[in-house]
């Protein structure tokens, strides 16, 4: 039967949707936040399982050419899903332990995830205006989950305010493409002759909408706010599945439906990869809170990523999707730690002023943020190291020398801000609050565990992966 | 090209006349005994002039968010139901999960309270927090 | 051999497992630091199987099979650049696994009686596994880059194991003196990797050993040059050999498996497995065989005047090192690797049985203590020994057969391997720069002689004559009824390398002692077995001058263990040092003092380089990088807090600078 074929296509989609609809359920009739994690963890363990699996299957188009499925779309998903699950396995200890465990944060997180699936699937305009509004939605809702807590409803706001507004953009530019192409299909915008005011207009605002999607500067205001506001784990979730999701349909849509003015388009993604390297750096330097500086550092990834873009070779896309894998693995680590040590002080214990000493205390904590952060910094063996030197190594094939010289100095001062909190970490001992730190729980250390070991697997052996991101070429480009 | 709109054009014209007609009427021919309930706010309604932030009770906008929600379900399902002999019967169960989904979302609003009125009640449903 | 390559990241993998166990299990659980036996006996097994293993390739390996090699996977691919994690299995590589796993699992074993006093050596048995893990690496690596890998990684174990008990200052700066030596040396490794790859654009041994038309002679002696620096700071010797007398900081299994039968033999094993390459430029022999030969002289000379028997010990090793470095310059590859191997035998046992000496001594010191005496000596010193053979038999015994093992007295494993370093010497003696040679055997010869007799003063003065701690301490008097024997643990250890020592020489018989009675003769099996992989010297010599070459060295080895017997026999050996010193003079005054290789190092290399940086690059530094840093900092801070100025923390700013940036944008596309 066709139909039932083409519903396995979107498969982890169905998984995460029935989850989110089971926990909203659980919570209503029984508010038990404990079973709606549990369920929560089961559905995007699978979800996680189906979509690595769905790597090695065909790739295509289904219902009505409206979704793509397999090769890079596959890879979104795991990456959306990795970002979720690891996210998720964090949240519960975290939000426990600072008295704020509800279960709609579950069914929240399933429905942004849900409607970054569809994101990263779409091969049409709609359904990727579809993904996006229903992952910025149920994120909205996040970043404002602690009702009583002014900087987090402050941050909800801004951040709806702002996604609203851009919004806007992101849907007249798809409006205005539609006026110029007469269709919204991927491949049939690809297609269009006359390149006219109206497209070009429509191209401008379609980048306008991404960038502020993966907040590349001067878009990116709302993201300190948003992460130093949300609680901490959540962040880690919007961070890392929704920025890596934001970017695959980035790379679906640039691919697909502008490949032949990539020139044109290169070069402002150029500019605004200068932008975003340079800023997102020079802010990280000067924050003294941890949760503050990851944001600015996350733009900073971003400006590394939009690197990528500019070069836009098929190397490019499939550097950057291992960029993206590397960086959901480092990232969700790093802000796990952040929230292991606020929750062992309160709220506001994320100033780095805070952590001298704290290294010692509870010695794998310590070790496990040097991974994450020395990944961050991109050194060797870590997986961060490989997902900036293909990045760069695939902007050097393309000519973008100038380009790649200012992401390496950007990265070079990046150092200060990563190392500076192992410093306090290790070397500054009597300065800081004096806590004692007590163990998290097992699932927790092993979750942590895990994306250290895999953040360093992907560093020493990156062959397998980047290998088979290679062979999307064909079904993606 | 563009005599095609012309009905349009008259059904504006006629539109924007016959309002004007019908306040114009109404002021000249109507009974005009002004009193202060009369001149308030209808109901639910708010006062147009004054202070912005007024409060006033947050069931007001749950009860017209619901409303939307029902509101484009039906939308969706009038262009459906029109050209349902030519979707196929498939169809009809992708529209009644659609409907279940919906429903789902109303039980879960009408579970934590969205339409119980009496505040006291409500404080006592709210989430722990 | 490819049936059986799949086996090697088996042996590679175990150790690090038992690296893993040991330290995770420690880490995480304090009751298990407490199970001490159980770590030992972890560690001792993540050793012994992958032996287990070894000796199977070796049973099924045939001495003219050719290597194989498996890659596990693409480690960095950079532009052309491309290097696996991939080994190699080879006779010489299996040689090697054989000794470290066998050696290294004897070592284990014998390690968890010695250190069953320690607080901690669940730390102690995972530095120890991830030790043979790095060391697996180097020696069946494919690649340089991955040889290097290992290389580095036993010179951080070694330095965490020297410094395993940290508290101890001097042992802490003996580990960081080993690591900076080592540091020298790698450095220059590293620059002829980089050289390599820059002639042949890979760092495969395959590529290296096949390729070696595609080096000048130039090349090679350039490479070899910083090769050879590299393997002088690995394997002790001119002028990089200081650490490793310091370097017996660490506990006494440590010195046996690390510093004597495995890490610093890697030196050899390199320019062994390079073999064909070296070849190449005579000079470079030439260099190798002169360094050597002054190693072996210069470190025999220094140990006639410790009084340390680790120390003695040490540089015992750093000389027969040189006798390595002596074989490999006279292309006797075959000889080193069979140096090697011997060595690690009778150098261990040696080794073995001092820790069994010192643990007796410090028994009695804890013991007096318990009496209430305030006692304190070095229970390291010969000065407070002697007469011990009474009170430890075992260590005794095996501690003799290893003496005349490394004495070369025949039938002993060391006699064959030793006089077949010199007969090849003596043979590179015919070829070019002939002259040169002949001086450098006849310095070995005269080492062989001291070899003979410092080894015999140390063991005389431990075992031999009386106890000499009641009569240099009188408190310590009657203490010699604490005197006792290691447990069987470690005795077992003990007689096993001592048969060994025994009986290691006969895998290389020279072909000519046996083909003087029956004609021709094929009974070399380490020759045989190597044939494919080293690239030997031609042997030039005829059977008569090789009997007299045996003959000598036999000679010169019994004249050594005699004028020992004669000096020391009886006596206490500070008299008859003293003796000694009076007699030689000022000679005896540098050796005792060691050259003072260390404080000229201090005075010609440390200490300018701090005057140095002190004064200039630290006015630099001061001056112009940090003040460019703290310029490019303040312009940065600068920059930071305008740019913060306009994160206000207002949304119409921020939706400002969004349309500021679509306008951007837009003008960027549309114009």
């Amino acid at each position: 039967m066709e139909s039932a074929n083409e519903l396995l296509t979107i498969l982890p989609v169905i998984i995460i949707g029935t989850a989110g609809l089971l926990v909203m359920m659980v919570d209503a009739f029984t508010e038990n936040s404990r079973t709606a994690y549990w369920i929560t963890v089961l559905f995007s363990a699978i979800g996680l399982a189906v979509s690595v699996n769905s790597l090695f299957g065909p790739t295509g188009t289904s219902f009505y050419n409206m979704i793509a499925y397999g090769g890079t779309a596959a890879f979104g998903a795991v990456l959306v899903m990795t970002g979720t699950l690891f996210s998720v396995m964090l949240t519960r200890e975290y939000l426990e332990k600072t008295g704020r465990h509800i279960a709609e944060v579950y069914s929240m997180m399933l429905f942004a995830t849900f409607g970054m699936l569809v994101l990263v699937q779409s091969n049409n305009l709609v359904t990727l205006f579809l993904g996006i509004e229903t992952m910025s939605i149920s994120l909205y809702v996040l970043a404002g989950l602690v009702k009583d807590e002014k900087k987090g409803v402050e941050a909800a706001l801004k951040y709806f305010l702002l996604g609203a507004f851009s919004t806007g953009f992101l849907l007249y530019g798809i409006a205005l493409l539609y006026g110029a192409s007469g269709s919204t299909f991927l491949v049939d915008i690809a297609a269009t002759d006359e390149k006219g005011l109206i497209y070009w207009a429509g191209v401008a605002l379609l980048l306008v909408g991404f960038f502020f999607k993966v907040s590349a500067v001067p878009f990116h205001m709302w993201t300190p706010d948003v992460y130093q506001g949300a609680p901490t784990t959540i962040t880690a979730f919007m961070a890392t599945a929704s920025k890596a999701a934001g970017f695959v349909a980035f790379i679906l849509v640039l691919s697909r439906a502008l490949p032949d003015v990539r020139a044109e388009w290169s070069d402002v993604i150029w500019l605004f990869a200068i932008f975003t390297m340079v800023i997102g750096n020079i802010l990280a330097l000067v924050q003294d809170n941890v949760k503050r500086m990851l944001a600015y550092s996350s733009i900073a990834h971003a400006g590394y990523v939009l690197i990528g873009f500019a070069a836009a070779t098929g190397a490019a896309y499939s550097a950057i999707l291992f960029y993206l894998f590397a960086y959901t693995l480092m990232n969700v680590g790093a802000f796990g730690i952040v929230a292991y040590y606020e929750w062992n002080k309160g709220l506001d214990f994320t100033e780095i002023k805070n952590y001298a000493g704290l290294g010692y205390q509870q010695p794998l904590m310590g070790v496990l943020m040097s991974v994450f952060l020395f990944s961050m910094v991109g050194i060797p063996p870590f997986a961060g190291f490989i997902g900036k030197y293909r990045v760069f190594a695939a902007a050097i094939d393309e000519g973008l020398i100038s380009l790649v010289i200012v992401g390496v100095l950007a990265s070079a001062a990046s150092v200060y801000y990563y190392i500076r909190v192992l410093v306090y970490l290790y070397m500054k001992e009597d300065e800081g609050a004096q806590v004692t730190l007590v163990k998290p729980g097992m699932l927790y250390s092993v979750t942590l565990v895990i994306l250290a070991v895999l953040t360093l697997y992907f560093g020493i052996n990156p062959g397998s992966l980047t290998d088979l991101l290679l062979s999307f070429k064909d079904a993606a480009y | 090209m563009l005599e095609q709109y012309l009905p349009v054009l008259i059904l504006v014209e006629l539109a924007i006349i016959l309002a004007i007609a019908f306040i114009l009427l109404s002021r000249l021919l109507g009974p005009n005994r002004p009193a202060s309930n009369k001149l308030g706010a209808y109901e639910s309604g708010m006062d147009p002039i004054g202070q912005a932030r007024d409060r006033y009770s947050v069931s007001f906008y749950i009860i017209a968010m619901e409303f939307i929600v029902f509101d484009l379900e039906v939308i969706f399902i009038y262009p459906w139901a029109v050209r349902y002999q030519e979707f196929g019967e498939g169809t009809l169960w992708a529209m009644m999960l659609f409907i279940f989904i919906l429903f789902l979302g109303l039980i879960y609003t009408l579970k934590k309270g969205s339409f119980d009125w009496d505040t006291e009640h409500t404080a006592t449903r709210k989430p722990r927090l | 051999m490819d049936t059986y390559v799949h086996l090697v990241p088996w042996i590679i993998a175990i150790p690090l497992v038992g690296f893993f166990v040991n330290g995770l299990l420690g880490l995480a659980f304090r009751s298990y630091r407490d199970m001490k036996t159980v770590s030992g006996i972890i560690a001792t097994l993540a050793v012994a199987v992958p032996f287990l293993l070894a000796v199977y390739l070796f049973l099924m390996m045939q001495g003219d099979s050719e290597s194989a090699s498996i890659s596990l996977f693409t480690w960095i691919q950079a532009g052309d650049f491309t290097t696996d994690i991939g080994y190699r299995l080879d006779q010489l590589s299996l040689l090697m696994t054989l000794v470290v796993t066998g050696v290294g699992a004897l070592i284990h074993f014998y390690a968890i009686g010695y250190m069953a006093g320690d607080e901690s050596p669940w730390k102690f048995f995972a530095f120890m596994n991830l030790f043979i893990f790095a060391m697996l690496n180097l020696v069946l690596a494919d690649n340089m880059l991955l040889l290097f890998l290992g290389w580095e990684g036993v010179g951080l174990c070694s330095y965490l194991l020297i410094g395993y008990w940290y508290t101890d200052m001097a042992k802490s700066d003996a580990a960081k003196k080993a690591f900076l030596y080592n540091r020298v040396g790698d450095f220059a490794f590293l620059i002829a990797m980089l050289l390599i790859f820059q002639t042949i654009g890979s760092l495969s041994f395959d590529a290296i050993l096949n390729g070696t038309e595609l080096f000048t002679t130039d090349q090679v002696f350039i490479i070899g040059l910083l090769i050879l620096i590299g393997a002088t700071g690995k394997s002790a010797q001119i002028p990089l050999f200081v650490w490793l007398p310091d370097a017996m900081a660490g506990p006494t299994p440590v010195s046996a498996l690390i510093h004597a039968a495995t890490m610093v033999t890697s030196g050899v094993y390199v320019i062994s497995r390079l073999s064909s390459f070296v070849m190449m430029s005579p000079e470079l022999m030439l260099l190798i065989a002169v360094i050597g030969a002054f190693t072996a002289f210069i470190a025999a000379t220094i140990a006639l005047t410790r009084y340390d028997i680790k120390a003695v010990l040490a540089y015992s090793t750093v000389s027969q090192l040189g006798f390595m470095f002596l074989a490999l310059g006279s292309g006797a590859y075959v000889a080193a690797m069979f140096h090697v191997v011997t060595h690690a035998f009778f150098k261990a046992c040696l080794f073995l049985g001092s820790g069994s000496v010192i643990h007796a001594m410090h028994h009695v010191e804890h013991k007096l203590h318990e009496e209430g005496k305030d006692v304190h000596f070095d229970p390291q010193d010969m000065r407070f020994m002697g007469g011990l053979r009474k009170y430890l038999p075992s260590t005794y015994m095996t501690f003799l057969i290893a003496t005349i093992a490394i004495a070369g007295i025949p039938p002993l494993a060391g006699f064959f391997s030793k006089d077949e370093i010199l007969v090849m010497a003596f043979n590179a003696g015919l070829g070019e720069y002939g002259a040169i040679y002949f001086g450098l055997w006849a310095l070995a010869l005269i080492t062989a002689f001291m070899t003979a007799f410092y080894m015999f003063r140390l063991t005389l003065g431990t075992f031999h004559g009386s106890f000499r701690l009641p009569e240099k301490i009188t408190e310590a008097a009657g203490s010699e009824k604490y005197l006792h024997d290691s447990p069987f643990t470690m005795t077992s250890v003990l007689w096993v390398l001592a048969a060994l020592s025994i009986v290691g020489g006969f895998i290389g018989i020279p072909n000519f002692v046996v083909a003087t009675f029956t004609g021709t003769a094929d009974v070399n099996l380490l020759s045989n077995w190597l044939d494919r992989v080293t690239m030997d010297a031609e042997l030039v010599l005829s059977k008569p001058v090789e009997w007299m070459l045996l003959f000598g060295s036999v000679l010169v080895a019994l004249s050594g263990i005699y004028v020992a017997f004669l000096l020391y026999g009886e006596n206490d050996p500070e008299t008859q040092d003293n003796r000694i010193a009076a007699r030689f003079g000022a000679l005896y005054q540098v050796w005792n003092e060691k050259y003072r290789l260390d404080e000229i190092y201090e005075g010609f290399i440390v200490h300018p380089t701090v005057r140095f940086s002190d004064r200039v690059l630290a006015v630099f530094d001061i001056k112009f990088i940090d003040g460019f840093v703290n310029f490019v900092a303040s312009v940065v801070r600068f920059t930071g807090s305008v740019v913060r100025y306009f994160q206000t923390g207002v949304v119409q700013t921020y939706a400002v600078a969004i349309v500021l940036g679509v306008i951007i944008v837009i003008s960027m596309l549309l114009f």
